[in-house]
């Protein structure tokens, strides 16, 4: 299995206040990892560690085998949402083609290869009947899957999502999850959340965060006695979260 | 109106003033659209009114004023730019120290100028009748500048604005992205000065664009109404403060805050009318 993500011993502090302490992971291809922990636990900064956007106070970080900064191609990214303009005028399918923006791309011109792009990862999250739609006009959820098409529209070969239900309702989360899930079947995936009850039958790694991180399989577990175990899993990740 | 349409012919004053609305509307349309889906309303104030500084200064100096709004505005750009990405928390406070402070040093440079100081009012409230020949060349190149700089980064701009997080994620240069869309406010900035002045110039930079956004579904169809919207604004103002002899820009702006009053209300009363239908 190909690495697509190794931490060794990294650490991270904005001036003295330690947030990230010797952290260690290796996410393999396939792999659907959910980072969680409580707020102000380092989510955000290992994220943006992985995107690039800082650099390690000790250890050593690689996406693909490369510096984050050289990765960022490689990478889909689904920023936590509930922030954005709602009178913005801007539709759904020209929020899709920004993810297909590079930094030289100059002038109004999408390519048709683009245009096929953002078609394809509308219709892989089904919103493509939604293209001519104001973003803003979209509900909760059809937002988060035009957000998640716009990644998918880099063709990436690993997923990055914030928080990805933090603003939707339950039934929403759950079809979000298993849209991640079929996703899942062709790209990497690694979600940070809040809770962990839903993302539990779906993911096949957990990394609890802290300032510390503990890693924990889940795969290994078959399926028919998740449940059963892993809830007693679920304590022991709550319980060494208290670090 | 057909008084107006005499003098139009008649008088070469009242022509410059025609262009002069064109070239403003142009370039408030675009810009404008960018301060207000960027919500930047308060910083263009900053570099408006940061221009009289240079104005008064150019003028003490003997220097053209329009050179001096030019240097002093994008010179606040650049700042506000770096405020902005560099100590954003006192953000409003720098903001609201550089409106206040340019203003105060362009009026003592004025008072310290010999004789008697007619102009400190056509920088505040612009005389668009008064636009020479000069000026409206100046105009025209600084609306090639913009019209040049938006096309080239108009994607660009609008990820930016849209989602400044994910534009710098997709490695897009956000910092230089963001001055430089400050700086072309600032051009716009010295235009709409000597149409309606620097006190009205926020009025011209976003009502036009607000007023569009309520009917537009994207970026480029909102520039293209705010440039139409900004034409008739200036237009009308001009014939109706002509007709009845009242200051042009003052004119224009209660024209253009009656308008957006009445877009916001027909668009909430279309919405309202949109929810009874579907119940």
């Amino acid at each position: 299995m190909a690495k697509v993500l190794e931490l060794q011993g990294v650490s991270f502090a904005y001036d003295r206040r330690l947030i990230l302490e010797d952290l260690n992971l290796v996410v393999e291809e396939g792999d659907f990892l959910a980072v969680i922990g409580p707020n102000g636990g380092g989510k955000t900064t290992l994220l943006r560690l992985i995107l690039g956007c800082l650099e390690p106070v000790r250890g050593s970080l690689s996406v693909f085998n490369l510096p984050p900064r050289k990765a960022r191609h490689l990478i889909g990214y689904v920023p936590q949402f509930g922030e954005f303009n709602k009178d913005f005028p801007v539709s759904a399918l020209e929020v899709v083609l920004m993810g297909r923006l590079l930094p030289d791309n100059l002038f109004p011109k999408y390519s048709a290869e683009d245009y096929a792009a953002a078609y394809d990862g509308m219709s892989a999250v089904g919103v493509r009947n939604l293209a001519d739609y104001r973003f803003g006009e979209l509900s909760g959820g059809q937002k988060q899957r035009t957000l998640i098409a716009r990644a998918l529209a880099a063709k990436p070969a690993l997923l990055i999502l914030d928080e990805p239900t933090s603003s939707v309702d339950s039934r929403v989360e759950q079809d979000i999850y298993e849209l991640l899930t079929q996703l899942n079947k062709k790209v990497t995936i690694i979600m940070v959340s809040h809770d962990l009850g839903f993302v539990s039958s779906y993911i096949n790694k957990v990394a609890c965060l802290n300032r510390k991180m503990v890693v924990h399989n889940t795969g290994e577990i078959s399926k028919e006695v998740i449940s059963e175990l892993y809830r007693s899993s679920v304590e022991m990740i709550t319980h060494q979260c208290q670090l | 109106m057909t008084e107006f349409l005499v003098a139009l012919f008649k008088y070469g004053f009242i022509q410059n003033a025609v262009l002069a609305g064109l070239l403003s509307s142009l370039a408030c349309g675009i810009v404008g659209t960018y301060v207000v889906v960027k919500r930047i309303t308060f910083i263009s104030g900053g570099i408006a009114h940061a221009v009289l500084g240079g104005m008064g200064v150019a003028y003490y100096l003997g220097v053209d004023p329009l050179r001096g709004a030019v240097v002093t505005a994008i010179l606040s750009a650049v700042l506000l730019g770096l405020v902005n990405l560099k100590a954003k928390q006192h953000e409003d406070t720098i903001i609201g120290a550089l409106w206040a402070v340019g203003m105060a040093v362009g009026i003592i440079f004025m008072s310290l100028t010999p004789g008697y100081n007619v102009d400190l009012m056509s920088f505040l409230f612009g005389n668009i009748l008064m636009v020479t020949s000069p000026v409206l060349r100046v105009l025209f190149f600084l609306d090639l500048i913009i019209l040049l700089v938006v096309a080239t980064f108009y994607r660009q701009f609008l990820l930016v604005c849209f989602d400044e997080e994910y534009a710098r994620l997709r490695g897009l240069p956000v910092e230089f992205l963001y001055i430089l869309l400050l700086c072309l406010i600032a051009l716009t900035v010295v235009i709409l000065i000597k149409v309606v002045g620097l006190i009205l110039v926020i009025a011209l930079l976003t009502l036009p664009a607000a007023v569009s956004g309520l009917f537009s579904h994207n970026l480029s169809h909102m520039m293209g109404l705010a440039t139409v919207l900004g034409l008739i604004f200036i237009m009308v103002g001009l014939v109706v403060s002509y007709n009845l002899n009242l200051p042009s820009g003052a004119t224009i702006v209660i024209i253009a805050g009656g308008c957006y009053l009445g877009a916001l209300g027909l668009n909430k009363l279309y919405l309202f009318m949109l929810r009874r239908k579907k119940h």
